[in-house]
Protein backbone atom coordinates (compact mmCIF):
# COMPACT_ATOMS: atom_id res chain seq x y z
CA UNK A 1 0.00 0.00 0.00
CA UNK A 2 1.36 3.37 -1.01
CA UNK A 3 1.43 5.84 1.83
CA UNK A 4 -0.73 8.94 1.63
CA UNK A 5 2.24 11.29 1.06
CA UNK A 6 3.17 9.36 -2.06
CA UNK A 7 -0.44 9.31 -3.24
CA UNK A 8 -0.63 13.10 -2.79
CA UNK A 9 2.54 13.51 -4.88
CA UNK A 10 1.23 11.22 -7.60
CA UNK A 11 -2.12 13.03 -7.69
CA UNK A 12 -0.38 16.40 -7.98
CA UNK A 13 1.68 15.09 -10.89
CA UNK A 14 -1.40 13.73 -12.65
CA UNK A 15 -3.79 16.62 -11.93
CA UNK A 16 -1.41 19.58 -11.54
CA UNK A 17 -3.92 22.31 -10.71
CA UNK A 18 -5.74 20.44 -7.91
CA UNK A 19 -5.44 21.28 -4.25
CA UNK A 20 -5.07 18.18 -2.11
CA UNK A 21 -4.01 18.02 1.50
CA UNK A 22 -3.68 15.52 4.30
CA UNK A 23 -6.25 15.63 7.11
CA UNK A 24 -4.84 13.85 10.11
CA UNK A 25 -6.92 11.83 12.53
CA UNK A 26 -5.80 11.56 16.12
CA UNK A 27 -7.91 8.57 17.11
CA UNK A 28 -6.53 5.06 17.53
CA UNK A 29 -7.76 4.00 14.11
CA UNK A 30 -5.04 6.05 12.41
CA UNK A 31 -7.30 6.57 9.40
CA UNK A 32 -5.93 9.77 7.88
CA UNK A 33 -7.71 11.21 4.90
CA UNK A 34 -7.21 13.40 1.82
CA UNK A 35 -9.07 16.68 1.38
CA UNK A 36 -9.65 17.43 -2.30
CA UNK A 37 -10.93 20.67 -3.76
CA UNK A 38 -14.32 20.20 -5.37
CA UNK A 39 -13.23 21.56 -8.75
CA UNK A 40 -10.93 18.60 -9.39
CA UNK A 41 -12.45 15.83 -7.27
CA UNK A 42 -13.83 13.86 -10.22
CA UNK A 43 -10.48 13.95 -12.03
CA UNK A 44 -8.65 12.93 -8.86
CA UNK A 45 -11.05 10.05 -8.21
CA UNK A 46 -10.72 8.87 -11.80
CA UNK A 47 -6.93 8.93 -11.49
CA UNK A 48 -7.01 7.02 -8.19
CA UNK A 49 -9.26 4.40 -9.77
CA UNK A 50 -7.32 3.97 -13.00
CA UNK A 51 -3.65 4.28 -11.92
CA UNK A 52 -2.49 0.63 -12.00
CA UNK A 53 -0.45 0.73 -8.78
CA UNK A 54 -3.13 2.58 -6.76
CA UNK A 55 -6.23 1.02 -8.35
CA UNK A 56 -8.87 2.15 -5.85
CA UNK A 57 -11.63 0.47 -7.82
CA UNK A 58 -14.22 0.21 -5.07
CA UNK A 59 -15.95 3.00 -3.11
CA UNK A 60 -17.26 1.31 -0.01
CA UNK A 61 -18.86 4.03 2.04
CA UNK A 62 -20.14 7.46 1.08
CA UNK A 63 -21.53 9.74 3.73
CA UNK A 64 -21.88 13.32 4.88
CA UNK A 65 -20.98 15.15 8.06
CA UNK A 66 -22.46 18.44 9.25
CA UNK A 67 -19.98 20.67 11.06
CA UNK A 68 -21.63 23.56 12.88
CA UNK A 69 -20.05 26.95 13.48
CA UNK A 70 -17.53 26.53 16.25
CA UNK A 71 -15.63 28.90 18.47
CA UNK A 72 -11.95 28.27 18.97
CA UNK A 73 -10.09 29.92 21.82
CA UNK A 74 -6.66 31.14 20.78
CA UNK A 75 -4.00 32.72 22.88
CA UNK A 76 -2.57 35.78 21.21
CA UNK A 77 0.47 37.65 22.59
CA UNK A 78 -0.37 41.32 23.20
CA UNK A 79 2.24 43.94 23.97
CA UNK A 80 1.02 46.40 26.59
CA UNK A 81 2.73 49.41 28.09
CA UNK A 82 2.05 49.60 31.81
CA UNK A 83 3.70 52.49 33.71
CA UNK A 84 6.35 53.00 31.08
CA UNK A 85 7.32 49.31 30.96
CA UNK A 86 6.55 47.09 28.00
CA UNK A 87 5.03 43.75 28.91
CA UNK A 88 4.02 40.89 26.70
CA UNK A 89 0.80 39.36 27.94
CA UNK A 90 -1.20 36.52 26.54
CA UNK A 91 -4.75 37.30 25.76
CA UNK A 92 -7.43 34.74 24.94
CA UNK A 93 -9.36 35.60 21.82
CA UNK A 94 -12.43 33.74 20.67
CA UNK A 95 -12.50 33.04 16.98
CA UNK A 96 -15.52 31.78 15.09
CA UNK A 97 -14.85 29.06 12.57
CA UNK A 98 -17.69 28.99 10.06
CA UNK A 99 -19.50 25.68 9.72
CA UNK A 100 -19.46 23.55 6.62
CA UNK A 101 -20.74 20.28 5.23
CA UNK A 102 -18.38 17.49 4.35
CA UNK A 103 -18.67 14.37 2.20
CA UNK A 104 -16.47 11.37 2.98
CA UNK A 105 -15.65 8.54 0.56
CA UNK A 106 -13.97 5.35 1.79
CA UNK A 107 -12.10 3.89 -1.18
CA UNK A 108 -10.59 0.42 -1.34
CA UNK A 109 -8.83 -1.60 -3.97
CA UNK A 110 -10.51 -4.92 -4.67
CA UNK A 111 -7.85 -5.95 -7.17
CA UNK A 112 -4.84 -5.16 -4.98
CA UNK A 113 -6.79 -5.91 -1.78
CA UNK A 114 -5.68 -2.68 -0.13
CA UNK A 115 -7.19 0.31 1.53
CA UNK A 116 -8.76 2.39 2.77
CA UNK A 117 -7.90 5.73 1.21
CA UNK A 118 -10.37 8.29 2.49
CA UNK A 119 -11.36 11.23 0.28
CA UNK A 120 -13.15 14.27 1.67
CA UNK A 121 -14.78 17.26 0.04
CA UNK A 122 -16.03 20.33 1.86
CA UNK A 123 -18.59 22.99 1.06
CA UNK A 124 -17.87 26.62 1.86
CA UNK A 125 -20.84 27.07 4.18
CA UNK A 126 -23.99 25.45 5.54
CA UNK A 127 -26.50 27.11 3.23
CA UNK A 128 -29.64 25.12 2.40
CA UNK A 129 -28.52 24.75 -1.21
CA UNK A 130 -24.86 23.70 -1.33
CA UNK A 131 -23.29 21.94 -4.28
CA UNK A 132 -20.48 19.40 -4.64
CA UNK A 133 -19.47 17.33 -7.65
CA UNK A 134 -20.82 13.80 -7.82
CA UNK A 135 -18.41 10.87 -7.97
CA UNK A 136 -21.12 8.54 -9.32
CA UNK A 137 -19.70 8.75 -12.88
CA UNK A 138 -16.51 7.23 -11.45
CA UNK A 139 -17.98 4.94 -8.80
CA UNK A 140 -21.47 3.65 -9.44
CA UNK A 141 -21.63 2.51 -5.81
CA UNK A 142 -22.00 6.17 -4.84
CA UNK A 143 -25.30 6.42 -6.71
CA UNK A 144 -27.72 5.50 -3.94
CA UNK A 145 -25.45 6.71 -1.16
CA UNK A 146 -25.08 10.21 -2.68
CA UNK A 147 -28.84 10.34 -3.03
CA UNK A 148 -29.06 9.55 0.66
CA UNK A 149 -26.58 12.34 1.49
CA UNK A 150 -28.64 14.77 -0.60
CA UNK A 151 -31.81 13.62 1.13
CA UNK A 152 -30.57 13.80 4.69
CA UNK A 153 -27.90 16.54 4.52
CA UNK A 154 -29.04 18.69 1.62
CA UNK A 155 -25.89 18.59 -0.48
CA UNK A 156 -26.74 18.70 -4.19
CA UNK A 157 -24.37 16.53 -6.22
CA UNK A 158 -23.70 18.04 -9.65
CA UNK A 159 -23.34 15.42 -12.35
CA UNK A 160 -25.39 12.79 -10.54
CA UNK A 161 -27.63 10.97 -13.03
CA UNK A 162 -30.68 10.81 -10.76
CA UNK A 163 -30.55 13.45 -8.02
CA UNK A 164 -33.70 12.69 -6.02
CA UNK A 165 -34.47 12.00 -2.39
CA UNK A 166 -33.84 8.41 -1.37
CA UNK A 167 -35.56 7.78 1.95
CA UNK A 168 -37.84 10.73 2.68
CA UNK A 169 -40.78 11.46 0.42
CA UNK A 170 -40.50 13.99 -2.43
CA UNK A 171 -42.67 16.66 -0.76
CA UNK A 172 -40.54 16.69 2.39
CA UNK A 173 -38.74 19.99 2.66
CA UNK A 174 -35.98 19.75 5.25
CA UNK A 175 -32.82 17.69 5.64
CA UNK A 176 -33.09 15.71 8.88
CA UNK A 177 -29.44 14.80 9.45
CA UNK A 178 -28.37 18.44 9.73
CA UNK A 179 -27.38 19.16 13.29
CA UNK A 180 -29.77 22.10 13.62
CA UNK A 181 -32.80 20.18 12.36
CA UNK A 182 -35.72 19.71 14.69
CA UNK A 183 -38.83 17.85 13.67
CA UNK A 184 -41.89 20.12 13.72
CA UNK A 185 -43.39 18.58 16.88
CA UNK A 186 -40.28 19.36 18.88
CA UNK A 187 -39.77 22.98 17.85
CA UNK A 188 -40.69 25.88 20.15
CA UNK A 189 -43.23 27.23 17.71
CA UNK A 190 -45.24 24.06 17.99
CA UNK A 191 -48.98 24.66 17.69
CA UNK A 192 -49.50 22.28 20.59
CA UNK A 193 -48.46 24.62 23.40
CA UNK A 194 -49.35 24.73 27.06
CA UNK A 195 -52.78 26.26 26.47
CA UNK A 196 -53.88 23.54 24.14
CA UNK A 197 -52.82 20.71 26.43
CA UNK A 198 -55.59 19.13 28.52
CA UNK A 199 -55.38 20.15 32.17
CA UNK A 200 -54.62 17.40 34.62
CA UNK B 1 -33.10 13.06 -38.07
CA UNK B 2 -35.65 10.57 -36.95
CA UNK B 3 -37.75 9.26 -39.75
CA UNK B 4 -41.55 9.37 -39.51
CA UNK B 5 -41.77 5.61 -39.35
CA UNK B 6 -39.48 5.49 -36.33
CA UNK B 7 -41.54 8.11 -34.52
CA UNK B 8 -44.63 6.09 -35.21
CA UNK B 9 -43.06 2.92 -33.92
CA UNK B 10 -41.98 4.66 -30.69
CA UNK B 11 -45.46 6.04 -30.05
CA UNK B 12 -46.95 2.66 -30.91
CA UNK B 13 -44.60 1.09 -28.45
CA UNK B 14 -45.39 3.61 -25.71
CA UNK B 15 -49.04 2.73 -26.11
CA UNK B 16 -48.14 -0.89 -25.61
CA UNK B 17 -46.08 -0.26 -22.47
CA UNK B 18 -47.62 -1.02 -19.14
CA UNK B 19 -46.70 0.65 -15.85
CA UNK B 20 -47.02 -1.55 -12.81
CA UNK B 21 -46.17 -1.02 -9.19
CA UNK B 22 -44.81 -3.97 -7.22
CA UNK B 23 -44.99 -3.47 -3.51
CA UNK B 24 -44.69 -2.01 -0.96
CA UNK B 25 -47.31 -4.48 0.27
CA UNK B 26 -46.26 -7.50 -1.73
CA UNK B 27 -45.03 -10.75 -0.16
CA UNK B 28 -42.15 -11.15 -2.59
CA UNK B 29 -40.56 -7.80 -1.77
CA UNK B 30 -39.26 -9.10 1.58
CA UNK B 31 -40.84 -6.29 3.53
CA UNK B 32 -41.92 -2.86 2.42
CA UNK B 33 -39.92 -2.36 -0.76
CA UNK B 34 -41.47 -0.98 -3.91
CA UNK B 35 -40.50 -1.27 -7.56
CA UNK B 36 -42.06 0.76 -10.34
CA UNK B 37 -41.73 -1.35 -13.46
CA UNK B 38 -42.46 -0.53 -17.08
CA UNK B 39 -43.34 -3.63 -19.06
CA UNK B 40 -43.44 -4.38 -22.75
CA UNK B 41 -45.59 -7.47 -22.77
CA UNK B 42 -43.97 -9.49 -20.02
CA UNK B 43 -40.50 -8.03 -20.54
CA UNK B 44 -39.16 -5.38 -18.16
CA UNK B 45 -38.13 -2.18 -19.98
CA UNK B 46 -37.46 0.02 -16.98
CA UNK B 47 -37.45 -0.54 -13.25
CA UNK B 48 -37.22 2.10 -10.54
CA UNK B 49 -36.80 1.03 -6.94
CA UNK B 50 -38.54 3.18 -4.30
CA UNK B 51 -37.01 3.23 -0.85
CA UNK B 52 -37.87 4.63 2.52
CA UNK B 53 -41.05 2.90 3.69
CA UNK B 54 -39.24 1.59 6.77
CA UNK B 55 -37.07 4.67 7.30
CA UNK B 56 -36.82 5.81 10.92
CA UNK B 57 -33.53 7.72 10.72
CA UNK B 58 -31.52 5.22 12.70
CA UNK B 59 -28.42 7.42 12.35
CA UNK B 60 -30.00 10.52 13.86
CA UNK B 61 -31.36 8.51 16.79
CA UNK B 62 -27.91 7.02 17.31
CA UNK B 63 -26.31 10.46 17.39
CA UNK B 64 -28.51 11.32 20.37
CA UNK B 65 -27.75 8.14 22.31
CA UNK B 66 -24.68 6.98 24.20
CA UNK B 67 -22.21 4.65 22.52
CA UNK B 68 -23.39 1.71 24.60
CA UNK B 69 -27.04 2.64 24.18
CA UNK B 70 -26.70 2.12 20.44
CA UNK B 71 -25.65 -1.51 20.77
CA UNK B 72 -29.17 -2.95 21.15
CA UNK B 73 -30.39 -0.63 18.40
CA UNK B 74 -27.96 -2.16 15.89
CA UNK B 75 -29.90 -5.44 16.32
CA UNK B 76 -32.77 -3.78 14.46
CA UNK B 77 -30.79 -3.03 11.29
CA UNK B 78 -30.59 -6.47 9.74
CA UNK B 79 -32.92 -8.19 12.16
CA UNK B 80 -31.97 -11.67 10.93
CA UNK B 81 -28.31 -11.12 11.80
CA UNK B 82 -28.18 -9.09 15.00
CA UNK B 83 -24.91 -10.67 16.12
CA UNK B 84 -22.94 -9.57 13.07
CA UNK B 85 -24.40 -6.07 13.39
CA UNK B 86 -23.23 -6.00 17.01
CA UNK B 87 -19.78 -7.10 15.95
CA UNK B 88 -19.40 -4.46 13.22
CA UNK B 89 -20.43 -1.71 15.62
CA UNK B 90 -18.22 -3.00 18.44
CA UNK B 91 -15.30 -3.27 16.01
CA UNK B 92 -15.64 0.37 14.95
CA UNK B 93 -15.88 1.65 18.51
CA UNK B 94 -12.89 -0.50 19.50
CA UNK B 95 -10.89 1.03 16.65
CA UNK B 96 -12.02 4.51 17.62
CA UNK B 97 -11.17 4.14 21.30
CA UNK B 98 -8.28 1.67 21.00
CA UNK B 99 -9.81 -1.20 22.99
CA UNK B 100 -8.25 -4.67 22.94
CA UNK B 101 -10.45 -7.77 22.92
CA UNK B 102 -9.47 -10.92 24.86
CA UNK B 103 -8.98 -14.15 22.95
CA UNK B 104 -12.00 -16.04 24.28
CA UNK B 105 -14.29 -13.18 23.31
CA UNK B 106 -12.84 -13.17 19.79
CA UNK B 107 -13.61 -16.87 19.49
CA UNK B 108 -17.14 -16.39 20.81
CA UNK B 109 -17.62 -13.63 18.25
CA UNK B 110 -16.47 -15.89 15.42
CA UNK B 111 -18.74 -18.72 16.63
CA UNK B 112 -21.83 -16.53 16.94
CA UNK B 113 -21.13 -14.75 13.64
CA UNK B 114 -20.77 -18.01 11.70
CA UNK B 115 -23.93 -19.41 13.30
CA UNK B 116 -25.63 -16.19 12.20
CA UNK B 117 -24.38 -16.70 8.65
CA UNK B 118 -25.71 -20.27 8.64
CA UNK B 119 -29.19 -19.35 9.83
CA UNK B 120 -29.32 -16.37 7.44
CA UNK B 121 -28.41 -18.49 4.44
CA UNK B 122 -30.82 -21.26 5.44
CA UNK B 123 -33.63 -18.73 5.59
CA UNK B 124 -32.39 -17.18 2.33
CA UNK B 125 -32.74 -20.51 0.49
CA UNK B 126 -36.27 -20.91 1.78
CA UNK B 127 -37.33 -17.40 0.81
CA UNK B 128 -35.72 -17.67 -2.63
CA UNK B 129 -37.61 -20.87 -3.35
CA UNK B 130 -40.76 -19.18 -2.02
CA UNK B 131 -40.17 -16.49 -4.63
CA UNK B 132 -40.00 -19.18 -7.30
CA UNK B 133 -43.34 -20.54 -6.22
CA UNK B 134 -42.29 -23.53 -4.12
CA UNK B 135 -44.53 -22.26 -1.42
CA UNK B 136 -43.06 -22.95 2.06
CA UNK B 137 -41.58 -26.42 1.39
CA UNK B 138 -37.93 -25.39 1.41
CA UNK B 139 -38.66 -22.57 3.82
CA UNK B 140 -39.87 -25.04 6.43
CA UNK B 141 -36.75 -27.20 5.93
CA UNK B 142 -34.60 -24.10 6.36
CA UNK B 143 -36.54 -22.83 9.36
CA UNK B 144 -36.36 -26.25 11.03
CA UNK B 145 -32.58 -25.93 11.16
CA UNK B 146 -32.62 -22.20 11.84
CA UNK B 147 -34.78 -22.89 14.88
CA UNK B 148 -32.00 -24.95 16.45
CA UNK B 149 -29.52 -22.12 15.96
CA UNK B 150 -31.98 -19.58 17.38
CA UNK B 151 -32.36 -21.84 20.43
CA UNK B 152 -28.58 -21.65 20.83
CA UNK B 153 -28.76 -17.85 20.65
CA UNK B 154 -31.54 -17.81 23.19
CA UNK B 155 -29.65 -19.87 25.74
CA UNK B 156 -26.52 -17.76 25.21
CA UNK B 157 -27.92 -14.23 25.00
CA UNK B 158 -31.49 -14.48 26.29
CA UNK B 159 -33.00 -13.47 22.96
CA UNK B 160 -33.58 -15.31 19.74
CA UNK B 161 -33.22 -12.44 17.28
CA UNK B 162 -32.47 -9.21 19.14
CA UNK B 163 -29.38 -10.63 20.80
CA UNK B 164 -27.57 -7.46 21.98
CA UNK B 165 -24.65 -9.70 22.85
CA UNK B 166 -21.41 -7.84 22.18
CA UNK B 167 -19.79 -5.12 24.19
CA UNK B 168 -16.81 -2.88 23.53
CA UNK B 169 -13.83 -5.07 24.42
CA UNK B 170 -15.63 -8.41 24.45
CA UNK B 171 -19.00 -10.06 24.95
CA UNK B 172 -21.77 -9.59 27.49
CA UNK B 173 -21.87 -13.06 29.05
CA UNK B 174 -20.09 -16.38 28.87
CA UNK B 175 -21.55 -19.57 27.42
CA UNK B 176 -23.78 -21.56 29.79
CA UNK B 177 -22.92 -25.14 30.75
CA UNK B 178 -23.30 -27.58 27.91
CA UNK B 179 -23.68 -24.87 25.27
CA UNK B 180 -20.49 -25.74 23.40
CA UNK B 181 -21.46 -29.43 23.28
CA UNK B 182 -24.91 -28.55 21.97
CA UNK B 183 -23.39 -26.22 19.36
CA UNK B 184 -21.01 -29.02 18.31
CA UNK B 185 -23.90 -31.44 17.99
CA UNK B 186 -25.82 -29.05 15.75
CA UNK B 187 -22.69 -28.30 13.71
CA UNK B 188 -22.16 -32.02 13.18
CA UNK B 189 -25.75 -32.52 12.06
CA UNK B 190 -25.80 -29.66 9.55
CA UNK B 191 -23.67 -31.21 6.76
CA UNK B 192 -26.35 -33.90 6.39
CA UNK B 193 -29.02 -31.21 6.10
CA UNK B 194 -26.98 -29.39 3.48
CA UNK B 195 -26.57 -32.64 1.54
CA UNK B 196 -30.33 -33.02 1.63
CA UNK B 197 -30.92 -29.46 0.45
CA UNK B 198 -28.35 -29.81 -2.33
CA UNK B 199 -29.88 -33.04 -3.49
CA UNK B 200 -33.29 -31.42 -3.49
CA UNK B 201 -32.35 -28.15 -5.18
CA UNK B 202 -29.14 -27.99 -7.19
CA UNK B 203 -30.28 -30.18 -10.09
CA UNK B 204 -33.94 -29.36 -9.70
CA UNK B 205 -35.36 -28.64 -13.12
CA UNK B 206 -37.48 -25.71 -11.96
CA UNK B 207 -34.64 -24.08 -10.00
CA UNK B 208 -32.30 -24.40 -12.98
CA UNK B 209 -34.89 -23.04 -15.42
CA UNK B 210 -35.80 -20.10 -13.23
CA UNK B 211 -32.29 -19.04 -12.20
CA UNK B 212 -29.70 -19.91 -14.84
CA UNK B 213 -28.88 -16.96 -17.09
CA UNK B 214 -31.26 -14.71 -15.13
CA UNK B 215 -30.04 -11.38 -13.76
CA UNK B 216 -26.41 -11.78 -14.84
CA UNK B 217 -23.85 -9.28 -13.53
CA UNK B 218 -20.28 -9.21 -14.90
CA UNK B 219 -17.50 -8.93 -12.30
CA UNK B 220 -16.12 -5.53 -13.34
CA UNK B 221 -19.54 -3.93 -13.20
CA UNK B 222 -20.18 -5.51 -9.80
CA UNK B 223 -16.96 -4.01 -8.39
CA UNK B 224 -17.77 -0.53 -9.70
CA UNK B 225 -21.29 -0.70 -8.31
CA UNK B 226 -19.94 -1.65 -4.89
CA UNK B 227 -21.69 -5.00 -4.67
CA UNK B 228 -20.31 -7.06 -1.79
CA UNK B 229 -20.76 -10.40 -0.15
CA UNK B 230 -22.20 -13.44 -1.94
CA UNK B 231 -23.65 -11.24 -4.73
CA UNK B 232 -20.17 -10.02 -5.63
CA UNK B 233 -18.46 -13.37 -5.30
CA UNK B 234 -21.09 -15.00 -7.51
CA UNK B 235 -19.70 -12.76 -10.28
CA UNK B 236 -16.27 -14.32 -9.75
CA UNK B 237 -14.60 -11.55 -7.75
CA UNK B 238 -12.52 -12.99 -4.93
CA UNK B 239 -13.17 -10.49 -2.17
CA UNK B 240 -14.13 -11.51 1.33
CA UNK B 241 -13.48 -9.05 4.17
CA UNK B 242 -12.69 -11.99 6.45
CA UNK B 243 -9.69 -12.77 4.22
CA UNK B 244 -8.75 -9.36 2.83
CA UNK B 245 -9.11 -7.08 5.85
CA UNK B 246 -8.99 -9.77 8.51
CA UNK B 247 -10.66 -8.84 11.78
CA UNK B 248 -11.02 -10.82 15.01
CA UNK B 249 -9.23 -14.15 14.79
CA UNK B 250 -10.34 -15.16 11.28
CA UNK B 251 -6.70 -15.48 10.18
CA UNK B 252 -6.39 -18.55 12.42
CA UNK B 253 -8.99 -20.58 10.57
CA UNK B 254 -8.62 -22.55 7.40
CA UNK B 255 -11.48 -21.80 5.04
CA UNK B 256 -11.84 -21.07 1.37
CA UNK B 257 -13.89 -18.45 -0.44
CA UNK B 258 -16.33 -20.02 -2.94
CA UNK B 259 -16.64 -18.16 -6.23
CA UNK B 260 -19.19 -18.13 -9.02
CA UNK B 261 -18.33 -17.85 -12.69
CA UNK B 262 -21.41 -16.51 -14.49
CA UNK B 263 -22.90 -14.11 -11.94
CA UNK B 264 -26.51 -15.14 -12.48
CA UNK B 265 -29.18 -16.02 -9.92
CA UNK B 266 -28.09 -19.68 -9.94
CA UNK B 267 -24.53 -18.72 -8.94
CA UNK B 268 -25.83 -16.50 -6.17
CA UNK B 269 -28.01 -19.35 -4.93
CA UNK B 270 -25.22 -21.99 -5.13
CA UNK B 271 -22.75 -19.67 -3.45
CA UNK B 272 -24.81 -19.56 -0.28
CA UNK B 273 -24.89 -23.36 -0.16
CA UNK B 274 -21.11 -23.52 -0.59
CA UNK B 275 -20.53 -20.72 1.92
CA UNK B 276 -22.43 -22.62 4.58
CA UNK B 277 -19.98 -25.54 4.22
CA UNK B 278 -17.08 -23.15 4.83
CA UNK B 279 -18.85 -21.63 7.84
CA UNK B 280 -19.19 -25.14 9.25
CA UNK B 281 -15.42 -25.65 8.86
CA UNK B 282 -14.74 -22.43 10.78
CA UNK B 283 -17.32 -23.32 13.44
CA UNK B 284 -15.91 -26.78 14.00
CA UNK B 285 -12.39 -25.43 14.49
CA UNK B 286 -13.53 -22.51 16.67
CA UNK B 287 -15.65 -24.70 18.94
CA UNK B 288 -12.78 -27.17 19.38
CA UNK B 289 -10.15 -24.53 20.04
CA UNK B 290 -12.27 -22.21 22.23
CA UNK B 291 -9.69 -20.98 24.79
CA UNK B 292 -10.46 -20.23 28.42
CA UNK B 293 -10.03 -16.79 29.87
CA UNK B 294 -11.97 -13.56 30.35
CA UNK B 295 -14.78 -12.71 27.94
CA UNK B 296 -14.36 -8.97 28.23
CA UNK B 297 -11.38 -6.69 28.57
CA UNK B 298 -11.54 -5.54 32.23
CA UNK B 299 -10.07 -2.16 31.30
CA UNK B 300 -12.65 -1.49 28.60
CA UNK B 301 -15.13 1.20 29.50
CA UNK B 302 -18.66 0.64 28.24
CA UNK B 303 -20.87 2.96 30.24
CA UNK B 304 -20.07 6.66 29.74
CA UNK B 305 -17.56 5.86 27.04
CA UNK B 306 -16.00 9.04 25.67
CA UNK B 307 -13.59 8.09 22.90
CA UNK B 308 -10.82 10.54 21.95
CA UNK B 309 -11.68 12.93 19.13
CA UNK B 310 -11.25 11.44 15.69
CA UNK B 311 -12.90 8.98 13.38
CA UNK B 312 -12.85 5.29 12.56
CA UNK B 313 -14.34 2.97 9.97
CA UNK B 314 -14.78 -0.69 10.80
CA UNK B 315 -16.17 -3.24 8.38
CA UNK B 316 -16.97 -6.93 8.56
CA UNK B 317 -18.25 -9.61 6.22
CA UNK B 318 -21.87 -9.86 7.29
CA UNK B 319 -24.03 -12.59 5.70
CA UNK B 320 -25.42 -9.99 3.26
CA UNK B 321 -22.14 -8.30 2.35
CA UNK B 322 -19.79 -5.70 3.70
CA UNK B 323 -21.31 -4.09 6.78
CA UNK B 324 -19.44 -1.00 7.93
CA UNK B 325 -19.80 1.53 10.71
CA UNK B 326 -18.23 4.97 10.36
CA UNK B 327 -17.97 6.90 13.61
CA UNK B 328 -16.79 10.42 14.35
CA UNK B 329 -16.15 11.35 17.96
CA UNK B 330 -15.96 14.84 19.43
CA UNK B 331 -14.90 13.53 22.85
CA UNK B 332 -18.47 13.63 24.13
CA UNK B 333 -20.57 10.68 25.27
CA UNK B 334 -22.56 10.44 22.04
CA UNK B 335 -21.13 9.91 18.56
CA UNK B 336 -20.91 13.15 16.57
CA UNK B 337 -21.49 11.17 13.40
CA UNK B 338 -22.70 7.60 13.22
CA UNK B 339 -23.06 6.04 9.82
CA UNK B 340 -24.07 2.54 8.81
CA UNK B 341 -22.78 1.29 5.48
CA UNK B 342 -25.68 -1.00 4.59
CA UNK B 343 -24.77 -3.90 2.27
CA UNK B 344 -28.43 -4.52 1.42
CA UNK B 345 -28.89 -0.98 0.08
CA UNK B 346 -25.70 -0.82 -1.96
CA UNK B 347 -26.34 -4.29 -3.41
CA UNK B 348 -29.56 -2.88 -4.90
CA UNK B 349 -27.59 -0.40 -7.06
CA UNK B 350 -27.65 -2.78 -10.01
CA UNK B 351 -31.23 -4.01 -9.55
CA UNK B 352 -32.47 -2.22 -12.65
CA UNK B 353 -29.53 -3.46 -14.76
CA UNK B 354 -30.22 -7.01 -13.62
CA UNK B 355 -33.94 -6.84 -14.37
CA UNK B 356 -34.13 -4.98 -17.70
CA UNK B 357 -34.75 -7.45 -20.51
CA UNK B 358 -35.98 -10.15 -18.14
CA UNK B 359 -39.54 -11.29 -17.64
CA UNK B 360 -41.54 -9.69 -14.84
CA UNK B 361 -41.70 -12.98 -12.95
CA UNK B 362 -37.89 -13.05 -12.92
CA UNK B 363 -37.78 -9.71 -11.08
CA UNK B 364 -39.06 -11.50 -8.00
CA UNK B 365 -36.35 -14.16 -8.27
CA UNK B 366 -33.61 -11.57 -8.91
CA UNK B 367 -34.64 -9.54 -5.87
CA UNK B 368 -34.74 -12.72 -3.82
CA UNK B 369 -31.26 -13.73 -4.99
CA UNK B 370 -29.75 -10.44 -3.80
CA UNK B 371 -30.98 -11.15 -0.25
CA UNK B 372 -32.04 -7.76 1.10
CA UNK B 373 -33.58 -6.90 4.41
CA UNK B 374 -35.57 -3.70 4.68
CA UNK B 375 -34.55 -2.89 8.23
CA UNK B 376 -31.10 -2.31 6.81
CA UNK B 377 -32.00 -0.85 3.41
CA UNK B 378 -34.13 1.93 4.86
CA UNK B 379 -32.63 2.23 8.35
Amino acid sequence: MLDLETIIKRVQEAVPSCRIELVSNESHSGHHSLLVDDGHAVEVARFLRDAPDICLDYASNVTGIDWLNSTVKEKVPVTETVEGEEKVNEKTVEKTVPGYLEVVYHLYSMRLKQGPVILRMRTGNRDPDVHLPSLTPVYRSAELQEREVYDLFGIVFDGHPDMRRLLMWEEFEDHPMRKDYFPPEESDESPIDEQARPKQ
Amino acid sequence: MTSTEEVESISEKSERLLNISMGPQHPSTHGVFRMKAVLDGETVVKLTPVFGYLHRNHEKLAERTSYLGNMPYTDRLDYFCSLTNNWAYALSVERLAGIEVPERAEYLRVITAELTRLQNHLAFLGFLLNDMGVWATVLIYGFREREKILDLFESLTGARMMCNYMRFGGCRCDVPDGWVEEAKRITDELPGVLDELEQLLTDNEIVVARTQGVGTVPGRKAINAGLTGPVLRASGVNYDVRKVDSYGVYDRFDFSVPLGSVGDCYDRFMLRLLEMRQSLNILKAALNELPSGPIINPKAKNRNLRPPAGEAYGRIESPKGELGFYLVSDKSGTPYRYRVRPPSLVNLTLLEDMCVGQKVADVVVILGSIDIILGEVDR
